[in-house]
């Protein structure tokens, strides 16, 4: 049983704000993977919920005529994983989903709950920060929307204001046509597991030069973060297997893990230098480069 | 009612209309096991790492210890119980016992759930064992090294194919 | 014909349709809920405790702290009692305690209405502590005078010494050859899917009834009458269907208190289900070992000495103490018991979880250190390690050193034989020379062990065996062998269809051991239920069959030995023809107004033999070496355990036991905080058991030899199968890199370490990987 002390239910976004304004300690809960793990451990600050699990208007994959790519908060991951639209568009993000927990943690983790629990391993994180994913919140006073790498603040902390719900996620037409990317993450556990780094890489190439790069990880600082050194430097390069040592090489300037009792700095390092080349290579390949 | 408290549920479980009374502060898990008696529904966690209590709510398979009682609202909740009838095992069931891929069985109900929906959703497909291992891999099992269940399993794809 | 056959599980569809009734699932609307108020630092003692607050709370029905309980020290190990008093289990524990041991440690427990309650209850208890530093490296806790975890022990729980086959200095001496290596395995959890759980009640007012996922029942009654001073026969326990143990439901953790509080809230049930955080460092672990060999050998691999060195760390508490270190040496000395051995442990306290019996019991770890020391001297004369092993080993007729005693079956080396074949080890042999370079590698190993059939002559081994005919014709049987999930009751029930000639189906062993009704059996521990057991089945199904051949004689009025049993049948013994139905007879022998009565048997008996076990594990393993990860292409395991029973039952054995044994070699570790004694992983996201997609293809295979000490030709097989995966990874992966990985478990950290001390790490990088 858990120690709630009120479980309000919203049947719309809307009603879901008004709620929130009226319980002020109230935090929401989506798939409540993350939120009834916190409430069991006994953190009171969770026994105020409001309740968006059934939201409809949450649960949504769609093309806007402007080609953006929408998905609601609501999905959970293995929708994600299912969408013939992700599939065909952004099929990173698919290995991302597909990387989170095990089923069961698939069919109930939502994307919208991964993100605004602010931590640094979240899977789906890394793809969305190269897919310079822009989020869409509602509040108030109306609607929103922040680039992703604004909205991480610090540790288990985002920029979702008093009374606002992240509503969706809009990948838009030029971050997503005739990129290739791809998400590996590196975990103790093939499943069931948080990733010790995860690296997600984005990228365009034409006649064998890069001509875009985008390098993302989780858990190589204190919230998943872009590799933007890194990127300026090898924009417009020849692909070849030494870009590969270059961009491990730079990627450790750009990172700043820490070591926990989970794993020490000086192998997260060496861990992210690896994915750096393993997941730049995947994704080259799949953008038909050879070398 | 909206807030804390008790609230009034309609779902269906085993295929049964159900209403209940039923406090909000309750994981499916309990409602399940403390109010309808269905005791197949194991826990072994209480975080959704185990997946001992998993449960199918509109053919999906979810971790019941983390999933609210009042979201089942308006669902369709399938456990182990329903699984078997007319005294005849279903196709699932019938590979777990066959195949030895029951020992302590504490995780056997919640395997065969993830059984179930895996074999119902890709009902007449071929399937990699990879494909096999990694939808089963919410479910913990410490006795069988899930060496017999990967062949229970695969018995179950196989038997759809062949029709 | 039963025995060796393809049956089913007795259990399987009470299982698969979620009708098997486990301890949690005799739900009781009025049963309250108890939950420990445990210590947050690993090592000192309550200054004050202030349980005031948290019992004015509205639901709690009563809160206890070490003030309020037995003044009684009782020992928890599941041991059979031992007559010899220098033969004890260590009595170092109270109920509740206000000296602190580990982090984790029983000061305090609130009853409440419900586990909300409770939680709110415990998180008003007040207490103050005065703190010691936490001993938790075995320098620190051997160092002349260090702060004694238990007054009087000086830190050391145990110690011996043995030596057989010859002296061993000389025999070094006389060795070409003398290396010296240090092994180190870690402190490992069990993670049996249902967590410890009891509850108690009382069916009148002196008698408790305890409900209980326990492996040994008798014993924790006898358990439980000690620590409350009550007579063992106002005790009752019940064992249900249970979810696991693997060694950590050998001890006694809840009974005794249960048991306690319904005493104290009069005859009210109480229930005690641990949180799976509580159980993987409330309950036990596996001991971590230090252990040092010493390995003389001669230029053509014949090995003449081996002496080890072992430290064993038992926690806060001694529980199943030094035996395990003890029981660790003997079993493995078996398996090369032609050479001079000495083997000296001693078993230390430390302020972090208690360990305890767990799968295997100090084998796995002295294996892991006895067969990486045993390759690295193959290596040493760059001798192929299985020819190495093949001089080496035991065969069929060689005395074991221990106990002086023939050994009568032993198909070891077939089991090399056949692994080596399996693996197709010459093959890849040659075809990975070529992968021993480069960011990624391959290798093969292999590692043997020697494991025993129960705990004779330390213990006394006894089992009972029920039989009753019933009117249908067919047969019950009571057995008090506790079925834990291992398939006790299925090879019981093959046995008793075997000798009395019954169709499988008519034999039904009446699930749940009760110790009211259950005849005695020590439990299920060291792997010794089928062996124990087969020799009382043998013999109630023997007596049982001829009374019931007897009483056809009186029925039919024909002369003894006229008469079989042929499945559901009394036939005649010379011409095979039908002369009446089991039911027939069964009917009259109830019924009958004048002669007969219910056709029972009953045998309890002691075996007084321990038949070795013998087996392997062949691995062929990739090694991603920037990755730091190893991946096992193929595993497969060898055993000889005698008459295989139940071959797919037997093959789930095999399976989940290497399963453990992968986890321990590559992932599997609680890890402590050396400073402050606090368990970094109790749970089972962070603690890493593997997964499905964890695990490759487990192959296994079985060297049937036949034991004449056992009644159906079987051995043990239940926890052998761990043994021998770590040291076989660890030999492959030293195969494929040239790096030995001496501690477990061979973690991508540990990895990253020693190949980064190696020079394996290129600092350049490779990017074709």
């Amino acid at each position: 049983m858990f120690d709630l002390k009120k479980n309000i239910k919203a049947e719309t976004v809307d009603k879901a704000i008004k709620h929130l304004a009226e319980n002020p300690d109230a935090k929401l809960i989506a798939g409540g993977t993350d939120v009834l793990i916190k409430l069991r451990q006994g953190k009171s600050e969770y026994c105020e919920l409001v309740d968006i699990h059934d939201i409809d208007e949450l649960k949504f994959i769609r093309i806007d005529d402007d080609k953006s790519i929408v998905i609601g908060s609501g999905m959970v991951f293995s929708k994600i994983i299912e969408s013939d639209i992700i599939k065909k568009h952004i099929p990173m993000l698919c290995e991302a989903a597909e990387s989170l927990g095990g089923p069961q943690v698939r069919n109930m983790a939502t994307i919208g709950g991964n993100i605004c629990n602010g931590v640094t391993s979240a899977d789906s994180a890394s793809s969305l920060f190269t897919l310079n994913a822009i989020l869409i919140l509602k509040g108030e006073d109306g609607t929103r929307e922040i680039p992703i790498s604004d909205f991480y603040l610090g540790p288990g902390r985002v920029d979702l204001k008093k009374c606002e719900v992240l509503t969706a996620f809009k990948i838009t037409h030029d971050n997503y046509q005739g990129y290739f990317g791809h998400y590996y993450k590196y975990a103790m556990r093939d499943a069931m597991d948080i990733a010790t780094i995860g690296c997600a890489v984005c990228l365009k190439t034409k006649n064998g030069i890069l001509k875009d790069y985008r390098i993302a990880y989780g858990v190589a600082g204190p919230v998943p973060m872009r590799c933007r050194e890194t990127e300026k430097t090898v924009i417009n390069k020849k692909v070849s297997k030494d870009l590969l040592d270059e961009i491990a090489k730079t990627v450790e300037k750009d990172v700043n893990p820490r070591t926990s009792w989970r794993a020490s700095r000086e192998f997260r390092i060496n861990i992210i230098k690896e994915l750096s080349k393993r997941a730049t290579k995947k994704a080259l390949k799949r953008a038909g480069e050879k070398f | 009612m909206t807030s804390h408290g008790f609230r009034e549920i309609t779902f269906s479980i085993n295929g049964k209309e159900k209403k209940l009374h039923i406090d909000v502060r309750k994981s499916l898990l309990e409602v399940l096991r403390e109010q309808l008696g269905l005791t197949s529904v194991k826990q072994g966690c209480a975080v959704g790492e185990c997946g001992a209590c998993s449960v199918l709510v509109d053919d999906v398979l979810i971790d019941s210890c983390i999933f609210l009682a009042v979201w089942a609202h308006g669902k369709k909740v399938r456990t182990v119980e329903g699984e078997a009838k007319n005294r005849k095992l279903s196709k699932v069931q019938q590979a777990y016992v066959d195949e030895g891929a029951v020992q302590c069985g504490f995780c056997t109900p919640g395997f065969i759930m993830a059984t179930t929906s895996f074999v119902e959703k890709h009902k007449g497909e071929k399937k990699t064992r990879e494909e096999i291992r990694k939808d089963h891999a919410g479910n913990l099992c410490r006795c069988t090294g899930y060496q017999n269940i990967l062949k229970a399993v695969e018995k179950c794809i196989n038997s759809d194919l062949v029709k | 014909m039963a025995v060796g056959k393809l049956v089913n599980r007795v259990d399987a569809v009470a299982k698969v349709t979620g009708r098997a009734e486990y301890t949690d699932d005799f739900y009781r609307p009025d049963m309250l809920v108890a939950k420990y108020f445990r210590s947050s630092i690993a090592h000192g003692r309550v200054k004050e405790i202030n349980v005031e607050k948290a019992r004015k709370l509205p639901g709690v029905e009563a809160i206890f702290t070490y003030e309020q309980v037995p003044r009684i020290k009782f020992a928890t190990a599941g041991h059979p009692f031992s007559m010899d008093p220098d033969h004890k289990d260590v009595a170092d524990r109270l109920l509740l305690t206000r000296n602190i041991r580990f982090m984790g440690d029983e000061i305090a427990i609130v009853v409440a209405e419900d586990e909300i309650v409770a939680n709110k209850a415990l998180k008003l208890i007040e207490v103050s502590y005065e703190e010691y530093k936490p001993l938790i490296h075995p320098d620190d806790i051997l160092k002349q005078g260090a702060r004694e975890i238990h007054q009087g022990s000086s830190n050391i729980v145990g110690e011996h010494r043995y030596e057989c086959g010859g002296k061993v200095d000389d025999a070094l001496k006389g060795a070409d050859y003398v290396i010296k290596g240090e092994y180190v395995t870690p402190m490992v959890q069990h993670c049996h899917i249902e967590n410890h759980i009891s509850f108690a009640y009382m069916d009148d007012l002196d008698r408790i009834v305890i409900v209980s996922s326990t492996q040994i029942p008798h014993i924790a009654r006898r358990i439980v009458g000690e620590a409350l001073d009550i007579p063992l026969s106002r005790v009752r326990v019940i064992k249900p269907f249970m979810g696991g143990g693997f060694g950590n439901k050998q001890d006694v953790v809840l009974e005794p208190m249960v048991a306690f509080l319904t005493l104290k809230l009069d005859g009210r049930a109480v229930q005690i289900n641990l949180s799976r955080e509580e159980c993987m460092t409330g309950t036990r672990t596996r001991h971590p070992f230090h252990v040092q060999v010493k390995t003389g050998f001669l230029k053509d691999g014949t090995m003449v000495a081996r002496k080890m060195d072992v430290l064993s760390v038992t926690g806060g508490y001694a529980s199943h103490g030094h035996s395990v270190a003890a029981a660790g040496g003997s079993k493995s000395s078996f398996l090369y018991p032609r050479m001079a051995i000495e083997y000296h442990a001693r078993t230390i306290y430390a302020n972090i979880p208690v360990a305890g019996a767990m799968r295997a019991y100090g084998s796995p770890q002295v294996i892991y250190a006895l067969e990486c020391a045993t390759e690295d001297a193959a290596r040493f004369i760059g001798m192929d390690p299985i020819e190495f092993r093949l001089k080496n080993i035991v065969r069929q007729g060689d005395v074991a050193q221990v106990t002086g005693k023939e050994i009568l079956s032993c198909g070891l080396s077939q089991c090399l034989l056949k692994g080596k074949e399996l693996i197709h080890w010459d093959r890849k042999k040659k075809e990975y020379e070529k992968y021993k370079t480069g960011p990624v590698r391959r290798g093969l190993g292999v590692a043997c062990f020697s494991y025993a059939s129960g705990t004779y002559p330390v213990c006394v081994e006894v089992a009972g065996v029920r039989l009753v005919l019933n009117q249908d014709g067919t047969v019950h049987v009571q057995v008090g062998a506790t079925e834990i999930g291992q398939g006790s009751d299925t090879v019981v029930a093959q046995m008793v269809a075997e000798t009395l000639g019954f169709p499988f189906e008519n034999v039904r062993v009446v699930q749940a051991q009760d110790t009211d009704v259950s005849p005695f059996d020590t439990g299920a521990y060291a792997s010794r239920q089928a062996y124990v057991v087969s020799n009382a089945v043998f013999r109630a199904a023997t007596s049982l069959r001829e009374k019931i051949l007897d009483y056809a004689c009186l029925m039919t009025g024909e002369k003894h030995g006229k008469f079989d049993i042929v499945e559901e049948n009394i036939v005649s013994a010379d011409s095979g023809k039908f002369v009446l139905t089991m039911k027939e007879l069964a009917v009259d022998s109830f019924y009958h107004k004048e002669r007969g009565g219910q056709l029972t048997s009953e045998v309890s008996h002691k075996t007084t033999t321990n038949a070795p076990v013998f087996g392997c594990t062949f691995v062929d393993v990739l090694v991603d070496i920037p990755l730091c990860k190893v991946k096992i292409n193929k595993i497969v395991n060898v055993h000889d355990s005698g008459v295989i029973l139940n071959p797919v039952q037997a093959g789930g054995q095999v399976h989940g036991g290497v399963s453990m044994g992968i986890g321990a070699a590559l992932s599997e570790e609680l890890l402590i905080d050396p400073e402050t004694g606090y368990i970094f992983n109790n749970n089972l996201l962070d603690y890493k058991v593997p997964t499905f997609i964890d695990l490759p293809e487990i192959n296994h295979e079985f060297v049937e030899t036949f034991e004449p000490t056992s009644g159906y030709g079987n051995k043990s097989l239940g926890e052998p199968p761990v043994i021998t995966p770590p040291p076989a990874i660890r030999n492959a992966v030293l195969d494929a890199t040239g790096v030995s990985i001496n501690t477990l478990p061979m973690s991508p950290h540990k990895l990253f370490a020693l190949f980064k001390k190696n020079g394996l790490m290129d600092p350049k990088g490779k990017a074709d990987v």
